[in-house]
């Protein structure tokens, strides 16, 4: 699984950085998105999916690798 | 051409945790329908959860307050609708002036931050148990629990030094009051906004406090009006529906002693125990306003600009074609992804990871501290705010 964020759409809810910290975080200024794994290992996939539906301007995409 | 009348949004309730039965029925017949507002305006309401994040993620809806018209008529709030946002009021605005400020203030509102809050809400919690231990055995648990709770966590967060607190929250009280005069109501509001101000322009002993408001004065970006603006913003925003979610969250839980009884079993599932109460309980039971500022087509249906429309969180958060197994039930373990409580899209809750910590700290350490809290008065006798724009209970007489 590839993840990916976009900067642009983020709003800063917060969603992704609670739900699943080992993968996102946030900008300490503007509160977006910030991501820290793009490759997260397998036993996060489904957490992964869980942020992306959270996530309310869908600014984050899965590909699959 | 058939000549029903168009309906006006419903208030009442058959059961206390579940929205209008008028709502449910216009989801399962036509989940964008007319709707008649307060000044014979007629406009829609948006009753599905599909429509309602459709809704909320088209930018061709507008949340520019000019526009918006409450749907149930609440004295208090003509100073907010049909005119220009005031100045910091994001909630009220469209982008780019809500990108701008939404960002200057998402950065306060990480969850790394709200994280860190949690050592600092489990001694305010605690502190107010306690107090309620030491008055016991009973006691109404709105007053003393879900309200000092709710008002001394925006007052630590926007940093009112404790020399201020007792006339901050006296103001904000008098501010939510439904007993209120509008005279008073708008006196404490001007006495709320000079106190932001002050604070906003330096007031109070320097590194005595800091919170938010400190934070934003220094970074300098915003002026000095816009920081009182977002400080007033955050209190009605944060304060009754916080006090409301947690005062209503208890009284299901007690109403629902099997769902209890699996919490305080295992407190591990109280994460996805609050997100069910969000849900289930949807404080913002008049939902939110949109208006289309160009004639558009959406779901089907023409819609004119300048049209109201309100988005029925409550309505969507009981949908069953997507809360599939019995949407209606409080289940605490349920998968509750993508419940709308705290809004969808851009103008999503700035707050809503502090109400989730909040919520995750005082609930379990309250069931924890009293086993046997129950209600002291039959639960048709538990006042509820139905027609303020946040639900919730008014008291909460309980006993343990
Ligand atoms: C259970 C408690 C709460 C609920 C259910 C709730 C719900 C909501 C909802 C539904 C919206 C979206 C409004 C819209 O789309 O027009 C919203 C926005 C907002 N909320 Fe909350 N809220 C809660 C607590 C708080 C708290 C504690 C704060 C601040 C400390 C807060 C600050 C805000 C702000 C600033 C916005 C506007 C965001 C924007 O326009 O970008 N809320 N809230
Ligand atoms: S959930 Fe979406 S909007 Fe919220 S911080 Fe993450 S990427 Fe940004």
């Amino acid at each position: 699984m590839h993840v990916s964020v976009d900067t642009t759409l983020c709003i800063g809810s917060g969603q992704c950085a609670l739900a699943l910290p080992e993968v996102f975080d946030q900008d300490e200024t503007d509160g977006l998105v910030v991501l820290l794994d793009a490759k997260p290992p397998r036993e996060l996939h489904d957490d992964v999916d869980e942020a992306v539906n959270r996530c309310p301007v869908q600014a984050i995409a899965t590909t699959a690798t | 051409m058939s000549a029903e009348p168009v309906p006006a949004h419903p208030t009442g309730r058959g059961r206390p945790f579940d929205p209008p039965q008028e709502l449910m029925e216009w989801q399962a017949r036509e989940p964008l329908q007319r709707m008649r507002y307060p000044d014979e305006h007629v406009g829609w309401v948006v009753t599905s959860h599909e429509l309602a994040r459709a809704m909320l993620t088209d930018a061709r809806f507008s949340a520019r307050s000019e526009f918006k018209r409450a749907p149930v008529h609440r004295p208090g709030t003509e100073p907010f609708f049909g005119v220009p946002a005031a100045p910091g009021w994001l909630v009220d605005m469209d982008p780019p002036e809500h990108t701008r400020l939404r960002q200057q203030l998402a950065g306060q509102f990480t969850a790394r931050r709200m994280r860190e809050l949690r050592p600092r809400l489990t001694g305010i919690v605690d502190e107010l148990l306690s107090a309620m231990e030491r008055g016991g055995p009973g006691t109404d648990l709105v007053e003393a629990f879900a309200l000092p709770l709710a008002s001394q966590v925006i007052c630590e967060l926007l940093g009112v030094p404790s020399g201020d607190r007792a006339e901050f929250q006296r103001n904000s009280r008098i501010l939510f009051n439904l007993t209120s005069t509008a005279a008073d109501t708008s006196a404490a509001l001007d006495r709320l906004y000079a106190t932001m101000q002050d604070i906003a322009a330096g007031g109070g002993e320097p590194g005595e406090t800091s919170g938010l408001l400190q934070a934003l004065t220094e970074d300098g970006t915003l002026d000095t009006e816009e920081i009182a603006g977002v400080g007033v913003l955050l209190l009605t925003a944060g304060h009754d529906s916080t006090t409301g979610s947690l005062g209503l969250s208890v009284f299901a839980l007690l109403s629902h002693p099997d769902e209890l009884a699996r919490l305080t079993a295992d407190p591990s599932i109280v994460d996805n125990a609050v997100e069910e109460l969000l849900r289930y309980l949807t404080v913002f039971h008049f939902g939110v306003p949109r208006t289309p500022l160009e004639d558009l087509e959406f779901a089907g249906r023409q819609l004119r600009a300048g049209d109201s429309i309100t988005v029925s969180l409550s309505a969507a958060n009981r949908d069953p074609r997507w809360f599939q197994d019995e949407a209606d039930r409080l289940d605490l373990t349920r998968r509750t992804t993508g419940h709308v409580a705290f809004g969808y899209g851009i103008h999503q809750c700035l707050g809503q990871n502090l109400v989730r910590m909040e919520m995750r700290t005082a609930l379990p350490a309250l069931f924890q501290r009293f086993p046997t809290l129950s209600l002291a008065v039959p639960a048709e006798n538990v006042p509820l705010s139905t027609d303020m724009s946040v639900y919730g209970v008014h008291r909460l007489p309980v006993v343990w």
